[in-house]
């Protein structure tokens, strides 16, 4: 058994990230996680495309592979087919998965390609300062939405749902114990496993929406996180949901036929 | 006006007053400035214009390519990687004759990953069928654009035009800039008039396919086209100079030519350490020059070599690399000068952002004596 530690790059640090980021902590739960399966180092790869959130396999002590903006998904799918004794976990954020890179994300999920996608979702662009990306909640600023996003956002967990994934959860920076245990489901669950991680970006997302404190943005993920099953028994009685809530929690757990399972 | 700007704003500045009816781009380092600059004009109605976000540069030429078969001036912006992405859109372009505008922050190409500058993003699209214009400071990336979409929109034309300006160096760059006024700006590019559009009343058909029969022609229509650029690149350069006092009627600019036996090819920015470099090779006796070329494609082959006649030596400067085979622009040089008995040595250099100073420059003055070229100029030797 090993501990998140023993699978960091000290030697790279201190990151990148700026003060206050929710990547970190994202990063933490994942390792935790892995440290639990008793893997080893060498059978474990990677995988990330371009942005904040790719920036990730570089702090960790396994082969990686760092890829173009968006092709995450379709390099870790050739990692994994080629090799499906390897363990392949992929880092990617809301602009990488579910723009650039959207076609992807539909299509490993329909095919349930063997791997555990982590996606951080800061509801924006951060590396390139700040646009507005598919998840940026209509209304919300930023730099190329001066008077706030006039488009709909996705819901990246319900469309991986609708896909196919095999396992689909929803949690945040700030529900670090369930993060962790989603994750290490993820991990075991044969299929595409995705878990969705709804994260601060304090300097590029929360100044410009009135969360100007890196507490603000957690205390508004706190707040705005609804259980699913609460949700569910909401609607079951007809109760209205408040709005700006999202869903927390396992949106769904199955065992579709996948691709790439160690025999 | 003359102001102190950053080049990403003044060529968003320009982009705005040439008046495009359509913009979509998506964002990359180190382009983005442009394209938040652009969004924020049209948020502020400051330009009449659509502001696409989209989810890729794929779709952000595909938007911009069907806003102008719509019959819309078009611009767009992207660098790097994104232009990578955006190759098959751009011979599309090209091919049904588009004339958009797109700004490239030159920036190299991974793997391994670089947000710095050379120029092998754009090299790249060569043979893509745009216009490519070069800048060697933030006043010409500026005026490139408005000559630009004058040649683009030229009914001789019909062409789609990069203009490029190297990415931190130029694009980060606090300058002074003369930036013209709406009005000048009107007064020399006028509203765009499309030669045919997509209009429901008088239907075409755009970019259906060609037999064997067709496909040659239209390829041959296309280089017919860019062989007619030249001769409106000098007018629109000229009409240029008549309105603002600076001249872009040629090609290739010459630097103290005359009388050189040395003389240096080379595109972008470098263009301007060169020049401060031969300057002080001149103050010590040595006879260097440059030929700066503007137009990369069409590629000035009858100015450069009018410029080149009395050198014994040419050394280009290249910012890219086409592996297996050398410098884009060296090896275009040699053809070009094959048999003249000039000798031309290349010399791949500031690649990755790799910095190029004055005394790089007399170096390779110095190693061009020697006959000694055709090599990458400045590796680290320690680390391979």
């Amino acid at each position: 058994m090993t501990s998140a530690r023993d699978w960091l790059r000290t030697d790279r640090l201190p990151h990148i990230y700026c003060t206050g980021c929710g990547n970190g902590t994202v990063i933490n739960c994942t390792l935790a996680a892995i440290s639990g399966m008793g893997w080893e180092r060498d059978e474990t790869v990677f995988v990330s495309g371009i942005g904040c959130s790719s920036r990730a396999p570089g702090y960790i002590q396994t082969d990686s592979l760092h890829t173009t903006h968006g092709r995450a998904l379709a390099f870790a799918t050739g990692v994994k087919l080629a090799k499906p004794d390897l363990n392949v976990v992929v880092f990617t954020g809301d602009g990488d998965l579910a723009a650039i890179g959207g076609n992807h994300f539909i299509h490993a999920c329909r095919r349930n390609v063997d791997m555990t996608v982590v996606c951080m979702n800061n509801q924006i662009y951060g590396m390139t300062g700040g646009q507005g990306s598919p998840t940026t909640p209509m209304g919300a600023q930023s730099t190329t939405t001066p008077y706030g996003s006039a488009e709909a956002a996705f819901d990246l967990a319900e469309l991986a749902v609708a896909a196919g994934a095999n396992y689909v959860a929803r949690w945040t920076a700030y529900h670090v114990k369930e993060l962790t245990k989603a994750i290490a489901t993820g991990l075991q669950t044969p299929g595409l496993s995705f878990i969705e991680v709804m994260t601060q970006c304090p300097t590029n997302y929360g100044r410009r929406n009135k969360q100007r404190r890196v507490s603000d943005m957690i205390e508004h993920m706190r707040t705005h996180a609804l259980l699913i099953e609460k949700k569910r028994r909401l609607e079951s009685e007809g109760t209205p949901i408040p709005e700006g809530m999202f869903t927390v929690g396992e949106l769904v757990r199955r065992a579709r036929p996948a691709m790439g399972v160690r025999r | 006006m003359l102001q102190i700007t950053e080049g990403s704003h003044a060529v968003a500045e320009i982009a705005k007053f040439c008046r495009p009816q359509v913009v979509a781009a998506y964002p990359i380092t180190p382009q983005t400035h442009i394209v938040e600059a652009l969004a924020d004009m049209v948020a502020n109605c400051e330009l009449d214009a659509e502001y696409i976000t989209v989810e890729s540069e794929f779709s952000a030429l595909s938007a911009c390519l069907g806003a102008s078969a719509a019959g819309s001036r078009v611009y767009s912006a992207t660098t790097s990687q994104g232009l990578a992405l955006m190759f098959e859109v751009c011979f599309n372009v090209a091919g049904m004759r588009q004339p958009i505008v797109m700004s490239i922050v030159n920036r190299s190409l991974g793997a391994p990953l670089s947000i710095w500058n050379d120029q092998q993003d754009s090299i790249s699209l060569r043979d893509s069928g745009w216009l490519q214009f070069y800048a060697e400071d933030n006043q010409e990336a500026t005026d490139l654009h408005m000559i630009a979409y004058k040649v683009a929109e030229d009914h001789d034309v019909l062409l789609p035009a990069f203009v490029c300006f190297d990415g931190f160096i130029l694009s980060h760059t606090y300058e002074p800039v003369d930036m013209p006024s709406q009005e000048e700006v009107d007064a020399y590019l006028p509203a765009f008039t499309p030669y045919h559009r997509l209009d429901a009343k008088d239907p075409i058909s755009m970019g259906m396919y060609a037999t064997p029969d067709y496909y040659m022609e239209f390829r041959y229509e296309l280089e017919r086209a860019m062989q007619r650029s030249i001769d409106v690149i000098k007018r629109a350069g000229a009409e240029f100079a008549e309105q603002f006092g600076r001249d872009y009627s040629a090609l290739v600019e010459s630097y103290r030519l005359d009388d050189a036996e040395i003389a240096f090819i080379a595109m972008g920015s470098i263009c301007g350490t060169v020049k401060d470099a031969i300057d002080e090779m001149r103050d010590a006796g040595k006879k260097v020059g440059l030929a700066k070329i503007r137009t990369y494609r069409p590629f000035p082959t009858e100015e450069l070599t009018r410029a080149l006649a009395g050198v014994s030596t040419v050394a280009v400067l290249d910012k890219n690399i086409s592996l297996g085979s050398g410098g884009a622009v060296g090896t275009e040089v040699k053809a070009m000068l094959a048999g003249s008995g000039i000798t031309v040595l290349d010399y791949i250099i500031a690649l990755g952002g790799r910095d190029v100073r004055k005394r790089d420059i007399a170096a390779i003055v110095d190693l061009a004596d020697k006959g000694v070229g055709d090599m990458f100029y400045g590796l680290r030797t320690e680390v391979l």
